[in-house]
């Protein structure tokens, strides 16, 4: 159970939306990150696909997901990326997709393991939810995190929070 | 007309800075956001492949998409 959970920092996008956003100097303070974001993106579908990056890496990246859109459960999988999907500019306006990302034991010198909750909100038949356990294979501690969609930008008002959990 | 714009949150100071991307981040943004279309077009197409083809499966059993459920489970 978290002993500490802490606003480290956060952003709202503005008006010239914006095509990734990054935070960067992330002290290795605590025991785990949690980043709560309410994302919208500007792709022409009912869904925005977002990738997740740490301390600039492209590389050692994978996923797994598990989702279903309102009428079908499907998995997929990625050995290149960490991905989720949030709501496309296809969905019902001024509506914004939810995310939680667990980075549990961030700083420590193991494999970084990414626990994902999504959904694209759509006032329609089809919305997506997902769960996402992501894998970065690299020992160094997380210092930077970015999300960024992989086929538009983030519209005004996009949120990020960025907490750090410590378990005493 | 300006690039788009990044977000980058120093968590150490506090500061967010809003900064232009460079003609090549924009090049490779356009190239990642072609290949992410043209993967997403291709999935529906699979996906548009496949249920025509379950459609007709099930026509040439002469059975419903339920009853071929009741049978599966």
């Amino acid at each position: 159970m978290a002993n500490t959970f802490e606003l480290i920092a956060s952003s709202t996008v503005g008006a010239g939306g914006a095509a990734n956003i990054e935070f960067t100097s992330i002290a290795n303070t605590w025991t785990d990150l949690v980043l709560k974001t309410v994302l919208r993106g500007t792709r022409a579908a009912n869904y925005e696909s977002v990738k997740i990056e740490f301390n600039g890496s492209t590389s050692n990246l994978s996923c797994r997901q598990l989702f279903g859109d309102g009428a079908t459960a499907a998995s997929s999988s990625s050995g290149t990326q960490i991905l989720f999907d949030t709501s496309g500019a296809s969905n019902t306006a001024n509506t914004f997709g939810t995310q939680d990302i667990y980075i549990p034991n961030y700083a420590v010198s193991t494999n970084k393991s990414v626990s994902i909750d999504s959904v694209s909100e759509n006032n329609a038949t089809t919305a997506y939810a997902l769960i996402v356990a992501g894998l970065w294979a690299n020992t160094a501690a997380i210092t930077s995190i970015k999300l960024t969609p992989t086929s538009g930008t983030f519209v005004q008002y996009s949120t990020a929070y960025l907490y750090g959990v410590k378990n005493a | 007309m300006p690039n788009p714009t990044r977000i980058e949150i120093n968590c150490e100071t506090g500061v967010e800075s809003i900064i232009e991307l460079t003609d090549a981040e924009v090049l490779e943004m356009e190239a990642e956001a072609a290949k992410a279309e043209a993967e997403r077009k291709a999935a529906e197409d699979q996906a548009q492949a496949n249920a025509t083809a379950k459609a007709a499966l099930l026509d040439r059993l002469g059975i419903t998409e339920d009853e071929a459920k009741l049978l599966l489970s």
